[in-house]
């Protein structure tokens, strides 16, 4: 499994309230909510993301808030995957239930800016900067998340 | 090696003698929780898997409390799905307008959440419930999804910070001044995956109100779950209120923290936290030159009976000041109409304040108290990112309820303990 996209790039602590704000909350329909995606600290996010596009950000990524929403809403926008330096407990355990794809690694997110070019091996979680052609290390997912994933989600994982 | 007290309950859920920090474990739950945001997209989830019952119907919590009484269509669907799920699977624990309250007020209040207990609910603040000793944690839709099918959870054992309280608090100074200033010492991502556990001999001090605040804003502070240990006041609270009988738990002496941060209660002073992150905490008494354009005093944080007392303390025979709109919401319908036998709702009205019925609607503004741009409101809330309370532009000022009264009267950020 991989990822490879143009790079979106965000500071620490951004919270589920900017990913999705709670005023679009009154829908569970993730077409709609990805309209509004980081619109309170990227307004034109959604006019510039293009499929396979990867998100790279600070500590804490995905703070606040339970909403699954916010996941929802980055991986229907076309997002591949999301590097951060760490990720709230909360927002990790959502983006690995609904298949989104995310790696927590220091490095990565210290030296890649806003336009590169990257790809990700989630098998070896080797992250690849053809931009400036480095290689960062990640953890890859443990077992069972990866066969979380590979299963299409927790839901799907439970069904056996 | 001893386990913390997080631990011995995840333990004990997990049919194991021993567990330790990192390991994965899969636990049986006492309680599910979700709202009326986050339930409809675990229906749909628990529709798509196939499931046609839920582990329980006793154990499965279901409160309409963000968008209700409903305040467009599109959440009135939202509502409509929840009902119609709740009645197909016979859920007990449904509450819908008339019974409802905010959920992390009702569910100590009636009794449904108790000591010993492993609970996770679909909103971050679910969190609340170490107050009373139980193991509670936020999750998302698709763990609530599988939590209502299979009464199981998924968890990997939390190391832990041991926070040990010492003296008493001064007066006017509450449990929300206690967790503002612990978030303001160690960040929001202080505790990031950890427990937060509160020990010590200043614990004796402390309210179930307090302890249910402080707890509540653990997750501010990244926390997977904040707990108390269990005494008489736990016991006190529990007793002719716990539905089913409870299990005491305690951390072992020799269990291991990651750190252990004392904190000296008669120290602490009214505290708030300004824009954009909780961790960027101040004393009220420096907050003069704030003027503010709304109060809002309730929420899960600080919705309960002795919230309410502290602002009708504050606001008793005054009135707020010119310019100032008071917003005052009682989480549940218990406080509401001890608000009204007490006649602080209409102490608050003769202040100048409108008070609602339960909702969570201006804490993550939702409805009823949006801030236009440029506005500024003190709040009892839990969190202050950008545009949280509505535009972009606006400013949201965590405090106490006493705080926020005293605020409301000046027209500007106040420490009640200078009135």
């Amino acid at each position: 499994m991989n990822a490879h996209g143009i790079v979106h790039k965000y500071p620490d602590n951004v919270d589920t309230d900017v990913i999705i704000p709670a005023r679009y909350l009154n829908t569970p329909n993730a077409q709609e909510l990805a309209r509004h995606c980081m619109e309170d600290i990227d307004a034109d996010f959604t006019t510039r993301v293009k499929p396979g596009d990867i998100m790279v950000a600070g500590w804490n990524f995905g703070c606040g808030s339970s909403r699954e929403h916010a996941p929802l809403a980055i991986k229907t926008a076309g997002v591949s995957c999301v590097i951060a330096k760490t990720f709230a407990r909360i927002f990790y355990r959502n983006a690995i239930n609904i298949g989104l794809p995310i790696l927590e690694c220091e490095a990565a997110s210290d030296a890649i800016a806003a336009g590169d070019e990257v790809s990700v091996d989630f098998d070896t979680g080797v992250i690849t900067n053809l931009t400036k052609n480095e290689t960062y290390q990640a953890e890859p997912f443990p077992s069972f998340i990866q066969e979380i994933i590979s299963k299409g989600g927790l839901m799907n994982s439970l069904k056996g | 090696m001893g386990m913390t007290m997080t631990q011995k309950i995840l333990a004990a859920h997990a049919g194991l003698d021993q567990v330790k920090a990192g390991q994965l474990i899969r636990a049986k739950l006492d309680e599910v929780l979700g709202n009326d945001i986050t339930t409809p997209v675990a229906i749909n989830e628990f529709n798509k898997a196939g499931f046609t019952s839920v582990f329980d119907r006793t154990r499965v919590n279901i409160v309409l409390d963000h968008f209700v009484p409903n305040k467009d269509i599109k959440s009135a669907q939202q509502s409509k799905q929840c009902r119609e799920f709740a009645n197909k699977y016979d859920i007990l624990n449904f509450f819908d307008v008339g019974q409802m309250g905010i959920e992390h007020a009702l569910l100590p209040e009636q009794g449904i959440v108790t000591a010993g207990d492993c609970i996770i609910g679909a909103d971050s603040h679910t969190c609340t419930y170490g107050a009373v000793g139980a193991f509670s944690t936020g999750v998302g839709s698709t763990d609530l999804a599988a939590g209502i099918a299979t009464g199981e959870c998924w968890f990997k054992v939390p190391s832990a910070i041991r926070f040990v309280l010492k003296g008493q608090l001064r007066p006017n100074v509450s449990g929300k001044d206690v967790i503002l200033s612990i978030i303001g010492q160690i960040g929001v991502d202080g505790a990031l995956y950890k427990s937060m556990e509160f020990t010590g001999p200043g614990v004796a001090s402390l309210t179930m109100d307090d302890r249910l605040c402080i707890c509540n804003m653990a997750i501010e502070a990244g926390a997977k779950n904040g707990i108390f240990p269990v005494d008489e006041i736990t016991t006190e609270y529990l007793t002719g209120r716990s539905q089913r009988e409870w299990t005491v738990y305690a951390a072992d002496e020799d269990a291991e923290y990651e750190q252990t941060i004392e904190i000296d209660l008669s120290a602490l002073v009214p505290t708030v936290s300004y824009p954009h992150l909780p961790e960027n905490t101040h004393p009220a008494s420096e907050g003069k030159d704030i003027a503010i354009d709304q109060v809002v005093i309730g929420s899960c944080t600080n919705g309960r009976l002795s919230d309410m007392e502290a602002a009708y303390n504050i606001l008793k025979g005054k009135h707020i000041a010119k310019g100032v709109r008071g917003i005052i919401i009682p989480a549940t319908m218990a406080i509401y109409k001890e608000c009204i036998r007490r006649g602080w709702t209409e102490a608050f009205i003769d202040a100048g304040c409108i008070v609602s019925t339960p909702t969570c609607g201006p804490c993550l503004g939702g409805y009823m108290g949006i801030l236009a741009e440029g506005e500024r409101c003190v709040s009892t809330t839990n969190r202050n990112f950008v545009g949280r309370m509505g535009h972009v532009e606006s400013e949201v000022y965590l405090a106490s309820p006493a705080t926020a009264a005293a605020s409301a009267l000046t027209g500007h950020i106040t420490d009640p303990t200078t009135l």
